[in-house]
């Protein structure tokens, strides 16, 4: 079997973790910290929102790295994709499996359903909430916790910082309303 | 070209959230239906080796590679507002399936439906920037 082989088939949780604490720290090394979502404030900086909040307001440059390291991502999924997919689909757990096909979604080889992640299903009610209004949740969420899921869950607490501790917990506490009580209801429009 | 190293990080990024299966929609399901370790194995992976690496870099008073003592700047002291944005935070993770990384990782992998969701976030974020003040904090 040769590298890219080995490389394409979906990688363990231990190799992924440890993969990620080692992007941390890379980004330490270069005197930067990890955060993604502080890109969607660069953004805003950068197309002049500093005229319309204070917030906005501030060197927009010294972020362009973490634009840069956006850039990568981008290019790193596709590459991904072209060059390393592997060819079965997602071990789900065989109750997770279940669980969606009651919401009426069936899995594909994808890393995301197709029949969900398409234009088709933003122009409807459901596509719009999905899509719209969780990804306005995630922007504004994250900004007013302060950080995301690197910027928290990997950053934050691997400094033992009570606060992100505090924001993860809110993390589970929105994904769980959201997966138990809302995901019922949305999947029926 | 000294930022390249920047895009190189972000490429490697992109292909650890593609192979950990971190960016995927079914992955975050069956982690908010607590019905697989895989999830909750690869952040505490992350976490423990986290933990480790920051307590060595202040231990041993390291340097980053212009020279400069790495520090840790702590975030200011609050309740509400990360319960509170972490909650809506969340809200939108299990909607959308993917936090700020992964939406770019999932454009990048041919979902241009995602390119919505990354105007949807920042127009979020802008909205934040607007009524931060009026709201708790």
């Amino acid at each position: 079997m040769n590298i890219i082989e080995i490389i394409s088939q979906p990688w363990p949780w231990y190799v992924s973790g440890a993969m990620i604490a080692l992007i941390m720290g890379i980004l330490l090394y270069y005197g930067k910290s990890f955060g993604f979502s502080s890109n969607l404030r660069t953004l805003c900086a950068a197309c002049g929102a500093g005229k319309k909040a204070s917030f906005f307001d501030f060197d927009w440059k010294a972020q362009k790295w973490n634009l840069l390291f956006a850039l990568g991502a981008l290019i790193g999924g596709f590459l991904s994709e072209q060059f390393l997919k592997s060819p079965e689909p997602v071990a789900l757990s065989a109750a997770t499996v279940a669980d969606l096909a009651a919401l009426g979604i069936m899995q594909d080889g994808e890393l995301v359903p197709t029949s969900l992640f398409n234009w088709e299903v933003l122009f409807s009610l459901k596509g719009f909430i999905l899509f719209v209004v969780g990804g306005f949740a995630v922007g504004f969420g994250s900004r007013y916790a302060g950080g995301c899921t690197s910027g928290h869950a990997i950053s934050g607490l691997s400094n033992l910082q009570l606060p992100s501790l505090i924001a993860v917990v809110g993390f589970f506490i929105g994904g769980l309303i959201m997966t138990h009580l809302l995901y019922p209801l949305i999947f029926q429009l | 070209m000294k930022n390249i190293k920047y895009i190189i990080a972000g490429i490697l990024f992109g292909i650890i959230m593609s192979k950990s299966e971190a960016v995927s929609w079914y992955r975050i399901q069956e982690m908010f239906r607590f019905q697989s370790f895989h999830m909750y194995g690869i952040i505490g992976t992350a976490v423990t080796l986290g933990v480790i690496m920051v307590a060595l870099i202040k231990k041993f008073k390291l340097k980053d590679s212009t020279g400069t003592p790495i520090t840790f700047a702590p975030k200011e002291k609050s309740l509400w507002k990360y319960l509170i944005g972490g909650t809506i935070f969340g809200l939108g993770w299990a909607l959308t399936g993917a936090c700020p990384g992964p939406m770019a990782v999932l454009l990048g992998q041919g979902f241009t439906v995602m390119a919505v969701v990354i105007a949807s976030a920042t127009f979020g974020t802008f909205f934040y920037g607007l009524v931060k003040d009026k709201l708790p904090n």
